[in-house]
């Protein structure tokens, strides 16, 4: 599947696309197949959006989970510290990245 | 320390409220993002991994302890209550967000701080020595000059558009502690015959093309200095590549045309820019010394100490360096403890650390290459007293230059350019090494890491260098020996094929074990690589 992600504009927050709207969480994010980067030019023209770009995901039983280690450490947190990432109280976070 | 005057604070502010209009005018979708971002960069503002991040300028790697607790601050309500001290001297803050950026730089510069000249292709904040004005090896104080070269490269109209970024560093001592030859320009300031002047090394740098810089001067005196420095700029700004990103810095320029075409060119400017009398007339040049003039020091400050507690005691042989005024010491804080994140400090260590130079060390800190933190002139009867409020805060590892006092990027846990992660990599060496009986029998060992190329982590310049590599997808990291950043500059090599997190660590384990086989008396880890060569430790690697 493909995702489409970006930085919210304001905040800098890593976003994902959901289909309808953009979300903070990985798990929200819905395949955008091969319309990522049309989508990816609009939102960015109506400000939602910085730096969009089409990834490479699959689907596990924890929802997607992207190919690609750099978007694996977006989708959570930087590895070397739980307390910032979106799971603080999952001390087996990192885990999901490697 | 310099203190801004009216057309500092001036420009300063300007420059704030310009910004707060370009972030206002982008957040309306009056600008478009290709408009916007060189507008941010030239306010130190990236787009990183996770969010933006601000690279806050810290001149010569000198602050009050004012600055320091507005790092403290900004850190505590617009970031997550920590910041990362960074080989150029400067702190980096991870999670800004960029609505809240206008007020951060509103506030940084209630302190006379700033993020200018923190990014883009112009002359870079300078560095020096973190021992300036305090070691006992200097001729002069650095930072006179490292300030005077501020004050002409900041918004030099020639120089804010030059073929690639450009970093200058000056240091006064024959013991390089900034690692000026692997700058796009060093200066080194000496004395002959009575006169001050400068050694000029040209075309150093790390990154994709690693090279040490030539000395292009043996001496220029200290009061033609700028003219130089703008004659080399000069050549380089006519000369450099601007149609090839990678053989666009100054490095290149020198190797392509040689060394001695370079001179000849800039000795040839230089002759024409004398004439312009761009050096200051002394008595601006006075005024900038005098605030680097030396603190009231005690004349009579005791210089005894009382050693019985054996932890203090490790500490001050390890973090501890001698002062030039008697009764008086260098005080090094590590931000390495084992298992930790080179570089970071929270807020509260960051107040700590200010309070404590407020308090004992004339309200003076320095930022080291190394990313650690220094109170420069500490009375040796305080000691004590410093190191317990370090210890109870986490900032008394006892680790100065040990292998545990890992130079580490941020690597692929918070950089969008990285291919491998790098503190992990230093926070599993630290606890490998965290005997620390261990670390004292290796004795001094640089070792640096780098999440990728561009060698923000020093790699090529480390005892041990580690560097980050995407091998189809996953991590992979290269070791390399023999690199130095010091006076004794070199490069390392690289020892073969990568390993993973846990192979790259038994590595440097095998070469540390081979090393304290083979080492002869009083030799450091390198002393005894340029002895044997890289063959033994390519052994114990590899078998
Ligand atoms: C996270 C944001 C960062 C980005 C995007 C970044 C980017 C880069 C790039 C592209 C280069 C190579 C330039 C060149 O030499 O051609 C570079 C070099 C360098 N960076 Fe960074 N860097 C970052 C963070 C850091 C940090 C945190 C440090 C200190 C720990 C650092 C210190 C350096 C140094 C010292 C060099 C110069 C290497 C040399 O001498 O050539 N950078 N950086
Ligand atoms: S060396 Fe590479 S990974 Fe590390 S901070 Fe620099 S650009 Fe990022």
């Amino acid at each position: 599947m493909k995702l489409l992600t970006g930085n919210d504009l304001p905040t800098g927050d890593v976003i994902w696309w959901t289909g309808s709207g953009w979300s903070r969480h990985i798990e929200d994010a819905g395949d955008v197949a091969d319309r990522g980067e049309a989508i990816g030019r609009a939102e960015e023209s109506v400000q939602h959006v910085t730096g969009p770009y089409v990834i490479d995901a699959k689907i596990t039983a924890d929802g997607p989970r992207p190919a690609h280690i750099k978007d694996r450490i977006r989708a959570l947190g930087p590895t070397v510290r739980p307390d910032l990432t979106l799971k603080p109280a999952d001390p087996e976070a990192g885990s999901w990245v490697i | 320390m310099y203190k801004y005057d009216q057309y500092d604070q001036q420009m300063v502010d300007n420059r704030v409220e310009e910004f707060r209009d370009q972030v206002k005018r982008r957040l309306s979708g009056q600008i478009t993002e290709d408009q916007f971002k060189p507008l941010r960069l030239m306010n130190g503002l990236y787009l990183q991994l996770h969010a933006y991040m601000l690279r806050v300028a810290i001149p010569y790697g000198t602050l009050d302890s004012r600055q320091m607790r507005m790092l403290a601050h900004i850190a505590r309500k617009y970031d997550r209550d920590y910041g990362h001290f960074t080989t150029r001297q400067n702190l980096q803050f991870n999670w800004i967000k960029l609505e809240d950026t206008p007020d951060i730089l509103a506030e940084l510069a209630t302190v006379e701080m700033h993020a200018i000249q923190t990014s883009g292709n112009c002359i870079r904040n300078i560095s020096s020595d973190q021992y300036a004005g305090a070691a006992a090896d200097e001729v002069a104080d650095p930072r006179v000059w490292a300030e005077l070269l501020r004050q002409w490269s900041t918004f030099h109209p020639e120089f804010s558009y030059l073929p690639r970024k450009f970093k200058i560093a000056v240091i006064a001592s024959g013991e390089d502690r900034a690692a000026m030859r692997l700058h796009d320009i060093g200066i080194q300031l000496v004395e002959r015959d009575g006169v001050l002047g400068g050694k000029i090394f040209v075309g150093g740098g790390m990154g994709r093309t690693p090279m040490i810089a030539h000395e292009i001067r043996d001496f220029v005196t200290a009061d033609d200095l700028l003219s130089y420095v703008e004659a080399c700029l000069r050549v380089y700004n006519r000369y450099g590549r601007r149609d090839n990103i990678y053989k666009a810095r100054i490095k290149i320029l020198l190797h392509e045309i040689g060394a001695d075409a370079y001179r000849e060119q800039v000795e040839q400017e230089f002759a024409h820019v004398k004439a312009l009398g761009i050096d200051p007339p002394k008595a601006e040049f006075d005024r900038i010394a005098a605030m680097f003039a030396p603190p009231a020091f005690e004349a009579d400050a005791p210089t005894e100490l009382d050693r019985s507690d054996p932890d203090f005691a490790l500490w001050l042989d390890q973090n501890v360096k001698p002062h030039k005024q008697a009764g008086y010491a260098i005080v090094n804080i590590s931000l390495k403890p084992t298992g930790g994140i080179p570089g970071d400090a929270t807020s509260a260590q960051i107040d700590l650390m200010a309070d404590l130079a407020e308090r004992y060390s004339f309200d003076e800190l320095r930022i080291t290459h190394a990313q650690n933190v220094v109170l420069p002139h500490v009375r040796s009867a305080d000691l004590h007293a410093i190191w317990q409020r370090l210890d109870e805060a986490g900032l008394a590892p006892a680790n100065l230059d040990l292998i545990s006092d890992i130079i580490a990027c941020p690597g692929l846990d918070y950089c969008s350019l990285a291919n491998a992660r790098s503190i992990p990599l230093a926070q599993k060496i630290t606890e490998r090494y965290s005997d620390p009986a261990k670390q004292r029998d290796i004795g001094e060992l640089k070792l640096k890491i780098s999440g990728c190329i561009n060698a923000c982590g020093h790699h090529h310049a480390g005892h041990i260098g580690i560097l980050g590599v995407d091998k189809k997808g996953t991590e992979n990291y290269q070791l390399l020996l023999g690199g130095s950043g010091a006076e004794d500059v070199s490069l390392g090599k690289i020892t073969g094929p990568g390993f993973d997190e846990d192979g790259v660590v038994d590595a440097i384990e095998r070469v540390t074990d081979k090393y304290l086989v083979v080492r002869e008396d009083g030799e450091r880890f390198i002393d005894t690589y340029r002895r044997v060569g890289m063959a033994p430790f390519k052994e114990a690697i590899y078998g």
